[in-house]
């Protein structure tokens, strides 16, 4: 072992030992882990896309609004939750309101949310679940709780003039329980959910 | 019922990480001991001109850290500023000079605070060969820091501290580029993207355009937790459903941000020669991590405050798959490392929540902090414990057989001063400057009231400690808070690396006093707790006031 500065010139040596890196870690690493997932996990790797009828409608991770072009909810899917991400559900521009707990906006908006959801679903407003009258942190949440799914149900059954047991069961299929029993919370896939519905129909 | 939940989820991320504990801790202890150099890292040296079988002396390490460093801020900077020249650049223009001179200081300094939103700003050029590589060398670099200082306590007689060039390519090649390739292959099986392919637009069931994004995802996400960097490569951050999926990514996510820092105790430990040095290390920090958690959970649950009462639960800015414990544990996780990624939005927590995460960055982010980062800034503060229990009893203080002196003290002082200085200054300054009291109350506060000053307050904490989350409603790209946050970003991370550099060599240098009986023994829980206690008193004496202005003054009036 010498003792020495290890560089005469360490300017030099981190302009080239940055030149090596970028090359390894921030071109080959990233090519390399492409080709990997796009052999491995084709489908995870391109977004988890969802088509019907061979017509790409979405990402089963992505949520999307089903409402018209107005916002209005239409009543023949069942809701998402409420999103900040651009005019909603805007995949391109991912982000939670960042509202404060006080902020008077904030609890504005949760009191007419809860009313909306009241009156669209013809519910008291005790019975409505916080995920309706909140937006999530990314503004995509794909989810809605099973509580929201159910109180959706005879909305939904009676625009599509369906039994309500049916949407029930529907929703029951598509009510995916905690990760490995335990993690996170059970959950409903909107999506999903409404692609099954649509299937109905057919 | 929820409460048994909230337990399993917490006692399986802590036999996984006791798991990690032993054959991680000793395997990073071989990388940076081995006295052999593989034949492609031998081509390295060659190639970048330095002598691997060289040693450095303290000033030597600092000089080359710094001049690395200073390098990869012009490097990146340069990367955005030429961004519409770039392939993959999605047509996004240069970044401007503010934004980069900020987004530089910002990956380089291992914080990766994003004044920007990422879909709307940087292509994948950028993210991969710029943000990314930052994210595996400035980890890299704390690691070597810390090294440096064990080396520091191991040491007898000795002028060199270590070679850094040798330090940072292990730390890249042994350690962190094989970690990430296993961390991506994990997070694309569970759903994270990995493509070149730009937006592509879908039709939606309802019959609206949605614009589905892609980007090479996996191979950044897991450095970005691996190395504690949190820079996201969504606006969303790991709430965003592309970079995690599932309930089940978000605790593989927490466990990647854990592992190298609380498994380097073990690598102190087995470098000093005693491994229960070690255990004693990461008893304080698995405590205060225990505590922080617990308490994090048990407030976002209640859910007080009266938005979060109005709506029935603190679910404003959380994922409906993560719930309430798994963003809490996900948070915690972040800001008590240097981490500072989120799945939830911390800015709507409830009040006293939201001091939570601040509470952990201002602890100095040592439960179990940065990787590299939190091991150097707990010796520091174990420097400190065994001086002041050193004056309750009246003898010269030791620290594995390191007399702490006068000039071991005033470094140590001089660490734990520097990010309260800079927390401090740079909110007072936000608030006191004409001016800029103005720009910062009319365009860059986002929620009135208290917790607009907490936002800010929670901003230059959160540069100052290289943590990089934030309460993101604060509109930060403007040009006081891009270049106050620049400095504190660059301050908060080398003058401490200056003064932990500078310890490690006034200790190598040193011969080992034998332990006596009335030496301190620092291998038992008794020095642990100590050890705890001196963090939280530290941090509580320094930082209640301004607490009370915000976050304190928001929840419980």
């Amino acid at each position: 072992m010498r003792t020495s500065r290890g560089s005469a010139r360490p300017y030099l040596a981190a302009l080239r030992a940055m030149l090596v890196l970028t090359a390894v870690l921030g071109i080959a690493y990233p090519l390399v882990l492409t080709g990997l997932g796009q052999a491995a996990f084709p489908f995870q790797a391109n977004g988890s896309r969802l088509s019907v009828g061979g017509r790409p409608v979405g990402s089963a991770l992505i949520g999307q609004s089903f409402t018209d072009a107005s916002g209005k909810p239409l009543p023949q899917w069942f809701q998402s939750r409420p999103s900040a991400a651009g005019d909603g559900y805007d995949a391109g521009a991912s982000g939670g309101s960042n509202w404060g707990p006080e902020n008077p906006k904030f609890i504005a908006a949760v009191n007419e949310r809860k009313h909306a959801v009241a009156r669209l679903d013809g519910v008291p407003e005790a019975a409505v679940p916080a995920d309706a009258v909140t937006a999530s942190g990314s503004g995509l949440d794909p989810h809605i709780s099973p509580q929201y799914a159910l109180l959706q149900v005879p909305r939904v059954a009676a625009a599509r003039h369906l039994s309500e047991a049916t949407v029930r069961a529907l929703v029951a299929r598509h009510t995916q329980g905690r990760d490995a029993g335990y993690l996170g919370q059970p959950a409903v896939n909107v999506l999903q959910l409404n692609i099954a519905l649509a299937g109905m129909d057919t | 019922m929820e409460a048994w939940y909230t337990a399993a989820q917490l006692l399986t991320l802590g036999a996984v990480l006791a798991i990690l504990y032993r054959p991680l801790g000793d395997y990073m202890a071989a990388v940076y001991s081995s006295a052999r150099n593989l034949k492609f890292e031998r081509w390295i040296y060659r190639l970048v001109g330095v002598d691997p079988g060289s040693t450095q002396t303290w000033q030597y390490y600092l000089r080359a850290v710094l001049a690395f460093s200073a390098v990869s801020v012009l490097l990146l900077y340069a990367l955005q500023r030429l961004q519409s020249f770039l392939p993959y650049a999605l047509g996004l223009p240069a970044v401007p000079a503010g934004l980069a001179f900020n987004t530089a200081a910002s990956f380089v300094t291992n914080t990766n605070w994003q004044s920007y939103s990422p879909e709307l700003t940087m292509g994948y050029t950028v993210q991969a060969a710029g943000l990314a590589v930052q994210n595996f060398v400035s980890a890299a670099v704390g690691i070597a820091v810390a090294v440096a200082l064990v080396r520091g306590f191991a040491a007898r007689r000795s002028e060199t501290v270590g070679n850094f060039w040798v330090d940072l390519t292990r730390g890249c090649f042994r350690l962190l580029l094989p970690g990430a390739v296993l961390a991506a292959m994990v997070l694309l099986a569970g759903g994270v993207v990995q493509n070149l392919a730009g937006p592509t637009g879908v039709s939606t069931l309802a019959g609206a355009a949605q614009s589905i994004p892609g980007g090479p995802v996996a191979s950044q996400e897991a450095i970005k937790l691996l190395g504690t960097n949190g820079g996201g490569f969504f606006n969303a951050n790991s709430a965003h459903p592309f970079e995690n999926p599932t309930a089940w990514t978000s605790l593989f996510e927490i466990v990647l941000m854990l592992a190298i820092p609380f498994s380097l105790p073990r690598t102190f430990g087995t470098l000093v020669g005693n491994r229960k040095q070690g255990y004693a290390i990461l008893g304080a920090m698995a405590a205060l991590f225990l505590v922080s958690t617990l308490v994090l959970t048990a407030l976002e649950s209640a859910g007080s405050g009266t938005g979060p009462q109005a709506a029935g639960a603190a679910m404003e800015g959380k994922e409906v798959r993560f719930g309430i414990d798994g963003s809490t544990l996900f948070s915690s996780a972040s800001t008590l490392t240097s981490s500072g990624a989120v799945n939830s939005m911390h800015d709507s927590f409830t009040a006293l929540g939201g001091m939570m995460p601040l509470l952990n960055m201002m602890l100095g982010e040592v439960a179990p902090g940065g990787v590299g980062s939190g091991l150097y800034g707990m010796l520091v503060l174990a420097v400190v414990t065994v001086f002041i229990a050193g004056l309750l009893v009246g003898r010269t203080p030791e620290y594995l057989g390191k007399k702490i002196g006068p000039r071991e003290i005033k470094l140590a002082s001089l660490y734990i001063l520097t990010t309260p200085t800079l927390v401090l200054a740079g909110t007072a300054l936000s608030f006191a400057l004409p001016g800029v009291r103005e720009s910062v109350q009319s365009a860059s506060i986002w929620n009135p009231g208290l917790h607009g000053f907490s936002e800010v307050l929670y901003a230059f904490t959160s540069a100052a400690n290289n943590n990089g989350s934030a309460f993101a409603g604060l509109a930060a790209n403007t040009p006081w808070l891009n270049t106050a946050l620049g400095v504190a970003m660059l301050l908060g991370r080398f003058l401490p690396i200056v003064f932990v550099l500078a310890l490690a060599g006034s200790l190598a240098a040193q011969d080992k006093v034998p332990a006596t009986a009335g030496t301190l023994p620092t291998h038992r829980p008794q020095f642990a707790a100590l050890l705890g206690s001196v963090t939280i008193v530290v941090t509580a004496l320094t930082f209640f006031p301004v607490l009370a202005l915000g976050p304190l003054a928001e929840g419980l009036v």
